[in-house]
């Protein structure tokens, strides 16, 4: 595997690689010294065409713990905003020696097409492209499940996992839709059923409408945002209509085994999908999503750029 | 393919070193076993268990996996990380023995010292090594060898130990014989 664009892209065995090597690396995140040598004289662009708090400090963390130097773009305030394209863009940091480029763009597929050019030789990695797929987010919140109901070993068979909320925007319910039936968690879909996207019925979940029904019977509940953004149809009435249904509150909250956790991809927009309380409460592990993601990161970079450039055939090879 | 070391051999070479480590430290109070992995760690065990039962107290042990601070990462596929398991007690002001079982170039080792950096700042470092093979690459000596194997640079010494191959011998493979 050279590029990281799909969670699709992952075998089980490489999936469960990356997680058990960012189970080591959150060793180093716990430690005194938060650095190691491993990827030095590595230049990595953050290349961020659409916001983002979350993803890329989190990247940047990885990268910086690597020892890897770290050069950050953003489209506002950079030549993007005179009309440069994405070809010209990649061209510039080419000339620059990125050795990995991460992504983040509104269009699906853009981190697809820079793989595919011959624009940039560097590892590309998907960091979230239009409503599409976020991989490194499924990971880490794979990573986070693992660690919490299944003690940090293994796959996670014989779990079932709710997703909820506004999976038709949302490339993180997709990258997760994918990895975690691929590690062996039955994936359930909760949403008004015009906010699923065409074809949903295909992919490896069942689906319900029904958020009460489900929620004893599950190990963890991932709530999604509600994209305001993208939100430019009727999709639901009220907000408050979306919250009264869909929404998680302190009454939810009390209908959920003892041991489920609570997970949100963030940023949250407290009211709507998920209330303070429940956001707030013991069983969220939402803080926690976002220092395993800086560990799963530091895997996935480690993974693709540590080793000899593009001859990972001698055996002992662990990403093919 | 050629035996350097029967199952005997390495009992007694361990037997032996065990001994040096008490005599050099002076007991076991502030000595930390730490074993490279994957075989090291399984030698930093059978010295600790052999100086226990010398001692009959417990010895510190922990492993330490170097695989992040390697410089010869792009030189190769990538590797398997494996985890480093800090001892009790930590390794602060503590008189820290590394433990591997093949000494070679001594890339290893510096890999180690830069590894254990990270996890304090121990009294002394020394070294433990099942076989030192000669051939270093760089201004490092260990303290402690359970056997001395001359070797030209392209043959291959294998360790096995019976808690993952199955049983204890050193071979000495010729050249080419991959």
């Amino acid at each position: 595997m050279k590029h990281l664009l799909s969670a699709s892209d992952l075998s089980y065995t490489e999936a469960l690689t990356i997680l058990d090597t960012a189970a080591q690396m959150a060793r180093v995140s716990d430690g005194p010294i938060k650095k190691l040598p491993t990827l030095r004289g590595r230049t990595i662009v953050n290349l961020f065409f659409e916001d983002s708090t979350r993803t890329r400090i989190s990247f940047e963390a990885a990268a910086k713990r690597l020892s890897a130097d770290v050069i950050n773009f953003s489209a506002k305030g950079s030549s993007v905003s005179k009309g440069e394209s994405l070809k010209d863009t990649a061209q510039t940091l080419q000339a620059m020696g990125a050795d990995a480029v991460i992504i983040r763009h509104s269009a699906s597929g853009a981190p697809q097409r820079l793989a595919d050019s011959e624009w940039t030789s560097g590892v590309v990695i998907n960091a979230g492209d239009g409503t599409h797929e976020h991989p490194t987010q499924a990971l880490l919140d794979a990573f986070t499940i693992r660690k919490h109901l299944k003690v940090g070993v293994g796959d996670l068979s014989g779990l079932t996992i709710a997703i909820v909320g506004d999976i038709l925007h949302s490339r993180v319910a997709r990258s997760n839709v994918i990895l975690l039936s691929l590690l062996g968690a039955q994936v359930i879909l909760v949403a008004p059923p015009t906010l699923l996207p065409l074809g949903v019925e295909n992919w490896p979940a069942q689906i319900s409408y029904d958020l009460d029904a489900i929620l004893p019977h599950i190990d963890a509940v991932m709530m999604l945002r509600v994209q305001q953004e993208r939100m430019n149809d009727f999709f639901f009435p009220t907000a408050r209509e979306y919250s009264h249904y869909f929404g998680l509150n302190s009454d939810r909250l009390a209908l959920l085994k003892k041991s489920a956790i609570i997970m949100h991809p963030g940023p949250m927009n407290r009211g709507l999908e998920i209330t303070a309380a429940c956001a707030d409460s013991a069983r969220s592990v939402i803080v926690e999503q976002v220092a395993n993601g800086v560990s799963v990161r530091m895997a996935v970079l480690y993974l693709l750029l540590a080793g000899a450039p593009n001859e990972n055939v001698e055996s002992g090879e662990i990403l093919s | 393919m050629s035996i350097a070391l029967t199952a005997a051999d390495i009992s007694r070479a361990l037997t032996r070193i065990s001994h040096e480590i008490l005599e050099r430290n002076g007991g076991c109070e502030s000595i930390v076993l730490m074993g490279i992995p994957t075989r090291g760690a399984f030698l930093s065990q059978r010295l600790a268990n052999l100086i226990e039962a010398i001692e009959k107290t417990e010895v510190s042990v922990g492993t330490l996996d170097i695989t992040l601070h390697r410089d010869d990462l792009r030189l190769r596929p990538i590797r398997a990380l494996v985890p480093t398991l800090a001892p009790k007690g930590g390794i602060e002001g503590k008189d820290v023995i590394l433990v591997d079982d093949v000494f070679f170039s001594g890339r290893t080792i510096r890999a180690a010292l830069d590894a254990l950096g990270e996890m304090g700042r121990p009294r002394s470092v020394q070294l433990a090594v099942l076989v030192d093979r000669g051939h270093r690459q760089l201004p490092i000596r260990a303290d402690y060898v359970g056997k001395n194997l001359p070797t030209s640079r392209g043959e291959v010494v294998k360790v096995r130990l019976s808690e993952i191959d199955g049983a204890d011998e050193v071979l000495l493979e010729p050249e080419g014989s991959k």
